[in-house]
């Protein structure tokens, strides 16, 4: 079984995220690098299916070139091959993202075969334009559900369970197929010492497509204007109990 | 000029975010001069209709065909891409759910428009359209222009309160019947696992949350104790699920579930971002923890402080003391 795993660098952001002065780009001055949430599921989720089923995982990002450090991590991992699309400008908008990622697998799966799985995150941490995925999926004609929390593979057929209030749907897609995984799939492991070493002669193959630019430009990021609220202190340690209560009763949440 | 919403509901129940899609495009409708169309596709539309059209929506476009059984994002993204083209609309849009969000990419996939999901405002001039969606689920905030022909975009989910349209018009249905290949019921849902009755983080009044600080998954216990007691649920942070602590179903964030209780009460939860963002449209925040610097406590509208494995059992014994009164 062939699987594709498409991945975002983000930044990692703590409990304040800076912009640039142009406004065009997260400061990144004093962040550290990730792959984004889902994603990292997804690189997991698709080492685990090969694991059980048999077969090969590739990776692939569009990214700055300092990416190569989030296709290494998925190489530690368990991931064989290493596919990075390099871009120079701050984040591509979501169709000329799409439209270079259909070109590269299209290209990929002529000369070494048809993948069974494309999986993709949800959406990105960052941008958040939750539509990569079906895109790409729409251009290549193939099945695509996104929210999913939990993958089965028979034969041909995936089961794919997406979570809803309360429960799951359930869906069976005939492969090939994508899907848009969400974090809590599993729980992705951490790098053996041995998957490191590894990852670092792992060979990493660069290609390049022109894209085209879609309908959408980013003018300028900023932070939300912060709700200044006055924290009101109920008391402290468990004497703080009836104060609390009288809250809740206030807010008529008592039954 | 035509203005489409996308009202998804699900095997005929309407959610509360169809009608935060529909206020927000009565504003963009007011603004553009232009006509609102709630849309309803396939089996349950029947019943949707009703609390659509009480609503205040003046015409509703029922999307009928055998292929649309249950929900399958190909087929409703086709039947409403296949709407658009019919009523030749400029604008499209849906409340920023799972569905929403899922469904209108489809549609734009298939129109090749742009796709601006998540967004606070819009203005739309003729061809083009400014708005200012969210990124990093709502810690950052980004104005984007998008030109094209046909403007599709999602509202942010609890960022605007519903408010009925129009309660005096008598609206009309129209039935709309799409051509659809066999092929897109390949992605319809087959079936449904029912995990729990009643009321989850979405839809509970009080959200008892914890984070690092609780310890342990037993550390929830007194959690679970006073969720029960005051009729919520069990909340977390995601260093509580990536300890295995407790299931990634209870997640409050980003990358988890975005809750807006009555109440939130989040303890040992220091508060960053990434859970910040899931929790900020809860109408009342209460944080437990040791520390007065936390991002928690400092962004709450009221806090205590102290070791939450003393006070929410205390809590739960105030309550019971009272009861029993």
């Amino acid at each position: 079984m062939k699987i594709l795993v498409c991945v975002k660098r983000v930044p990692a952001p703590g409990a304040r995220i800076n912009v640039t002065d142009d406004g065009l780009e997260v400061d990144a001055t004093h962040l550290g690098f990730t792959t984004s949430p889902h994603e990292e599921c997804a690189v997991e989720e698709a080492v685990q299916l090969a694991e059980t089923h048999g077969g090969e995982v590739t990776a692939i990002t569009l990214g700055p070139e300092a990416a190569e450090e989030q296709l290494r991590y998925a190489a530690s991992v368990g991931v064989q091959n290493l596919i990075l699309l390099p871009m120079d400008e701050p984040d591509w908008d979501p169709q000329k993202t799409a439209d270079a990622l259909t070109k590269a697998i299209r290209e990929i799966e002529t000369s070494e075969g048809v993948f069974d799985l494309i999986l993709f995150g949800n959406e990105s941490a960052d941008a958040g334009g939750f539509q990569v995925g079906i895109r790409v999926s729409h251009q290549l004609e193939r099945p695509i559900v996104n929210g999913i929390k939990n993958i089965e593979i028979s034969d041909d057929e995936i089961e794919a369970q997406r979570e809803i209030d309360g429960g799951f749907e359930v869906y069976k897609l005939k492969m090939p197929a994508a899907l848009g995984v969400k974090e809590g799939i599993n729980l992705p492991r951490y790098p053996t010492m041995k998957g490191r070493l590894a990852s670092k002669k792992a060979e990493l193959k660069s290609l390049q497509f022109p894209a085209e630019n879609g309908g959408q430009q980013r003018s300028r990021l900023h932070r939300p204007e912060e709700q200044v609220s006055e924290t009101v202190i109920l008391g402290k340690g468990p004497e703080a109990a009836p104060a609390i209560v009288d809250l809740l009763e206030e807010l008529g949440v008592l039954q | 000029m035509t203005l489409l919403v996308l009202c998804d509901h699900d095997r005929g129940v309407v959610p509360d975010s169809v009608f935060e899609a529909l206020t927000f495009a009565k504003s963009i409708a007011d603004e553009t001069n232009t006509s609102i169309q709630a849309v309803l596709i396939g089996q349950g539309s029947e019943e949707a209709v009703e609390s659509v059209l009480s609503f205040g929506v003046k015409t509703v476009i029922v999307a009928l065909h055998d292929s649309l059984t249950d929900y399958g994002p190909e087929i409703w993204g086709e039947t409403l891409a296949q709407m658009v083209d019919s009523t030749s609309a400029k604008i499209v849009t849906a409340c920023g759910t799972d569905r929403g969000n899922e469904v209108l990419a489809h549609v734009a996939a298939r129109l090749n428009m742009p796709f601006l999901a998540n967004c606070r405002s819009v203005r739309i001039e003729s061809e083009t359209c400014l708005a200012t969606r969210i990124q990093w689920g709502g810690s950052l905030l980004e104005d984007v222009k998008s030109d094209s022909e046909i403007q599709i975009f999602s509202v942010e989910h609890h960022s605007i309160t519903p408010e009925p349209l129009d309660p005096s018009g008598n609206g009309t249905v129209v039935e709309f019947s799409p051509e659809l290949d066999q092929l897109f019921e390949r992605t319809i849902v087959v079936d449904r696992v029912v995990r729990t009755h009643g009321i989850t983080l979405t839809t509970a009044p009080v959200v008892v949350g914890g984070g690092r600080g609780v310890g342990s998954a037993e550390g929830f216990q007194s959690l679970e104790e006073l969720a029960e007691e005051i009729g919520g649920v069990v909340g977390c942070s995601r260093a509580v699920t990536n300890n295995g602590w407790r299931p990634h179903s209870d997640q409050v964030g980003q990358t988890g579930t975005r809750i807006a209780p009555e109440i939130y009460i989040a303890s040992g939860i220091s508060g960053a971002i990434q859970h910040w963002v899931g929790a900020m449209a809860a109408k009342n925040i209460l944080a437990i923890n040791t520390d007065p610097e936390a991002n928690m406590v400092v962004k709450a509208g009221y806090a205590v402080l102290g070791d939450l494995h003393e006070v929410i059992p205390a809590i739960t014994e105030e309550i019971r003391n009272r009861r029993s009164k």
